[in-house]
């Protein structure tokens, strides 16, 4: 093992660090470098994204440390995508003073989420979370002239450390009993005997850290905050790249590392282990998100509780387990990410306009700008889950793979609980399309005006949102094909 | 071939969205003419033979991973559904020709339901027929949250509510299908031995979810606020055709994949399918608005079909296919006179102020049209609905004798509240008139303005009108015409005793 293949398979990492230092180093040596600072972020991604493409197809470091396969390869495209997406938003919201320290921050982000995603050992998962989680609580209180940033972000940063020690203290349980942090070798020392209490333990602390990490209820309590208080092109990180990562590690770690003690989550056939923890977290998410949310008023707050509610659907392919039920969470997360950047950008757009965005604000966004109406309304339809949009494609392949996990449905009351949610959902979905084509804008009355690169981008996210419906074939053949 | 009526469908609702205003209704006609045109040349093209089966038209794979195909196919069913489908659709243009709020949108909007109907009435996947089936809905929303009046915000949430609650109902029972069988491909499931154990609970949840929007009592409650709340092409579409696609839903899929469930399961039916004619034809009897009529009786019509497909013998259920011809052809003809014929002209439905208003005389041809939709809707020999009715009831005979004669006490109902309806709006009599003469002025002070100038009939509300009546009659005077299509498709499948 020489540096030099080190650097090699870590050269997307190497890369994204340079272009955080570069842009720091720019934002911090002029004024007003907004443009330059954004160009050069988005060209250190898409190069990134050049190298991920040109790695081994395999490959495996310091006992997984850091992994290479088809799987990593593909998420890391993922995140460093959102995050060229998320560049591009927080171009556009000029609130944000300093551009080069958000850029590099979010830049460091997007690094801890190629660790993670491409990692296949607890220490090395927990310093990318950590890396994530200290980014992110900075991008979250970035604007200074707002208390609610402020508040956001302590609140994410004390509820994220919380679940960080958890996590720790789980791990550290995890490699007690078991003698390794790498995930396959877990896996091979927990089939080997009995669960003993205290691996038990472990196993819980680590699954309630990375319950919190994805907003999962009741661990959901700062998501609320964060998504309506925090700039939006942070939110929507928040809701989008972190969120993939999230599960992509998540399911990694259980299906891997704890897959002998799977358990099950059948109805009167429950046996203990972590699938019937990820499925009471999954049915109690589905249900408090959803129903909170339809008491909102708020366009972010009502997206971070259907977030919650969103948490949990995808959750159901983890708790059927298998390759299929993997691949149908990546695939739903990676669409329901892609998703909701677009939606972020719409309320971006709208909040600069009009101030704020509270309901009223969309009031009759359709006459205003028939593009942003268009665009965040088959964002919304697709996350409500309507034909022939990728959210309806996602929930399918999702709940029949589910249905199809347990014998004899027994998964069948976490399927029609998730339905019934979805029914639920389409109530304040619905809603918020109304605010937009029925009702009469209060006050202003003026087209909402909205510069080249949002309109490219959210055309470009609304178009990947409907051809990812109709074509799904594409994606789902490339996850499936990546898992082992 | 005809599965290009989906085709141009969906790409004159694209059209009318992009188009220029002046020329968005233009469009629409021609593509609603379009596709009327390619059914009604399919239904005298296609051999009377082929269409026993359900064969297939086009079949590209999808998804093939999930087993997902891009599958139409077409047999008797399919194709009269597609035809009063087309009838509906260029009616519904034809009688929106003045519509000037927001008109592009609005098209496009009603092209989109269109389109999806005919995808729904011509998949032959169970995934493509839930695409289908689920796209239809949410454009209804806008179509009355939008452009509609009376409550219209309340009734199109509580409608797209319950459509969904059925949608999520259906799901269910279609990955049920699915995971068991493993297949999506309908011919395929339709040879499958369902386990009888699936077969109990799986049938009902999935007959249900369907019956959701065919207006199955007591989960009809949708129907009257959303005719209500709708605008008239919004009501004649729904009433027309979406109801249809629930009716239709629950014979091809629900009732053909798992038919032991049906025969256990087909008793109550028969008895929600009872309640639900007798019920709603109750209500429609106390309505003072002429659209509630209208909404109700449609919900008792529907029980007709129902009940048709509840007795599982061929000439029930080809009754019952019939029917859901002939009432989305009566329905959009009430409709029409109700919504647009009288209310954009004395801006009332109200039956008391209607009656005083002596209309038979100031709109000679709106009397004509609804005399005419009436004694269609009654069940008057020689319209579509006695053949309908009829046929529906000969097969009930054999299965539920005791629901035929309660159906008949129905049938006396119905009548009484469509003579009520058409008597109170178009006859009123003269002594009314003079008592309610200050009634007129609390209603709208336009009418009293300008009520010795009532704007005529317009033509396309004649055309639109005229094509309608002559649906009706033509197959009521011909029943063979169809009944010859159904009635093989309907002996093909497999739940018939």
């Amino acid at each position: 093992m020489s540096y030099l293949e080190l650097l090699k398979l870590a050269s997307p990492e190497g890369i994204v660090v340079v272009t955080a230092l570069v842009v720091l180093a720019i934002g911090l040596t002029t004024e007003r470098a907004s443009a330059s600072c954004s160009a050069i972020a988005a060209l250190g991604l898409a190069i990134a994204i050049g190298a991920v493409l040109m790695l081994p197809p395999k490959a495996t470091l310091f006992g997984g440390m850091l992994a290479i396969t088809p799987l990593t390869s593909l998420f890391k495209i993922i995140c460093l995508g959102l995050a060229l997406f998320t560049v591009f938003l927080a171009h556009s919201d000029r609130a944000s003073r300093n551009p080069g320290e958000y850029l590099a921050m979010l830049l460091l982000a997007t690094i801890g989420l190629m660790l993670l995603v491409g990692s296949e050992e607890l220490l090395m998962i927990f310093i990318g979370l950590e890396l994530l989680g200290l980014s992110l609580y900075v991008m979250t209180a970035f604007d200074k002239t707002d208390v609610r940033s402020a508040e956001a972000g302590l609140k994410y940063f004390l509820f994220g450390s919380t679940a960080s020690a958890f996590t720790l203290f789980g791990i550290s349980f995890i490699y007690g009993m078991s003698g390794t942090t790498g995930l396959s070798a877990i896996g091979q020392k927990l089939s080997s005997g009995p669960v003993q209490p205290l691996l038990a333990v472990g196993i819980v602390m680590t699954l309630i850290g990375f319950a919190f990490k994805i907003a999962a209820a009741p661990f959901h309590l700062w998501a609320p905050d964060a998504y309506q208080g925090a700039p939006v092109p942070s939110a929507a990180f928040i809701a989008s790249g972190s969120k993939v990562a999230s599960f992509v590690v998540l399911g990694k770690i259980v299906l891997v590392g704890f897959a002998p003690v799977h358990g099950s989550a059948d109805w009167h056939a429950m046996v203990a282990g972590w699938s019937p923890v990820l499925a009471a977290l999954a049915a109690s998410s589905i249900l408090v998100g959803n129903l909170v949310a339809l008491a909102q008023t708020n366009v972010r707050r009502l997206l971070a509780y259907s977030a919650v509610a969103h948490a949990g659907y995808t959750l159901l392919g983890l708790v059927a387990g298998g390759r299929e039920g993997f691949s149908a969470t990546l695939f739903y997360t990676t669409i329901y990410a892609v998703t909701l950047v677009g939606a972020f950008g719409v309320v971006a757009l709208v909040r600069r306009q009009t101030g704020g965005d509270d309901f009223r604000n969309f009031a009759g966004l359709a006459s205003r700008s028939p593009l942003l109406a268009g665009c965040m309304s088959i964002f919304i339809l697709s996350l409500a889950g309507i034909p022939p949009l990728a959210g309806f494609f996602g929930k399918f392949y999702l709940f029949g793979v589910t249905l199809g996990a347990g014998g004899n449905h027994g998964l069948l009351w976490l399927v029609a609980l998730a339905l019934f949610g979805s029914l639920i959902s389409l109530y304040y979905y619905l809603i918020v399309l109304k605010v937009i084509f029925v009702d009469e804008a209060a006050t202003q009355t003026s087209p909402v005006k909205v510069d080249l690169l949002s309109r490219i981008s959210l055309s470009v996210l609304a178009l990947l949102v409907l051809l990812l419906g109709i074509a799904p074939e594409a994606v789902v053949t490339r996850i499936i094909a990546s898992l082992p | 071939m005809i599965a290009w009526t989906i085709y141009i469908t969906f790409a004159g609702a694209l059209g009318v969205l992009l188009s220029p205003r002046a020329f968005s209704r233009c469009l629409a006609f021609l593509t609603t003419v379009a596709g009327f045109a390619i059914s009604l040349f399919a239904l005298f093209q296609t051999p009377v033979g082929y269409l026993a089966r359900f064969n297939t038209i086009v079949r590209v794979p999808w998804v093939p991973m999930l087993g997902m195909n891009y599958h139409l196919a077409v047999d008797g069913i399919s194709l009269t559904m597609v035809l009063v489908t087309g009838i509906v659709a260029v009616s519904t243009v034809l009688f929106s020709w003045d519509i000037e709020h927001r008109q592009n949108e609005f098209f496009f909007w009603l092209l989109l339901v269109v389109a999806g109907s005919y995808g729904v009435f011509l998949s032959a996947d169970l995934f493509l027929l839930f695409v289908f089936y689920e796209l239809v809905i949410v454009p209804k929303y806008f179509l009355i949250a939008i452009f509609g009046s009376t409550n219209k915000e309340y009734g199109a949430m509580k409608l797209t509510l319950y459509s969904f609650f059925g949608g999520a109902l259906v799901f269910i029972g279609i990955l049920a299908a699915y995971v068991t069988a493993g297949s999506l491909d309908l011919n395929q499931l339709a040879q499958f031995q369902f386990p009888p154990q699936l077969q109990l609970w799986a049938f009902p949840v999935l007959f249900l979810g369907f019956a959701v929007l065919a207006g199955v009592w007591p989960l009809h409650t949708w129907a009257p606020t959303g005719h209500v709340a709708a605008p008239t092409a919004g009501s004649m579409l729904l009433a027309g055709i979406v109801m249809k696609l629930g009716a239709y839903g629950g014979l091809r899929v629900a009732m053909n994949l798992f038919p032991q469930g049906f025969h256990t399961w087909s008793n109550w039916i028969a008895v929600l399918a009872v309640i639900g004619i007798l019920y709603a034809a109750a209500v429609a009897l106390r309505q003072s608005d002429l659209k509630f009529v209208i909404g109700y009786s449609s919900v008792s019509h529907m029980g007709f079909v129902l009940l048709g497909l509840a007795t599982a013998n061929a000439l029930g259920v080809s009754g019952a296919v019939l029917q859901m011809f002939s009432h989305g052809v009566i329905a959009a003809l009430l409709f029409a006179v109700a919504g647009r014929m009288l209310y954009r002209r004395t801006h009332t439905r109200q039956l008391d102020a209607l009656s005083g208003m002596n209309l038979g005389r100031a709109l000679p041809f709106a009397a004509f049209t609804f005399v005419i939709a009436s004694a269609a809707s009654m069940g008057i020999p020689g319209f579509s609905g006695f053949a309908a009715e009829i046929t529906i009831l000969i097969g009930a005979w054999k299965a539920f004798p005791i629901a035929v004669w309660i159906t008949g006490a129905g049938m006396v109902l119905v009548a009484a509240f469509t003579l009520r309806a058409l008597k109170k709006s178009f006859f009123g009599d003269t002594i009314a008139s003079v008592r309610l003469q200050e009634c007129r002025v609390q209603v709208d002070s336009d009418w009293n303005e300008q009520s010795n100038s009532t704007p005529p009939i317009t033509a396309p509300e004649k055309l639109g009108a005229c094509l309608l009546m002559f649906a009706t009659l033509a197959v009521g005077l011909y029943p063979k015409l169809l009944l010859d299509r159904i009635m093989p498709a309907v002996e093909a499948m497999r739940f018939l005793k």
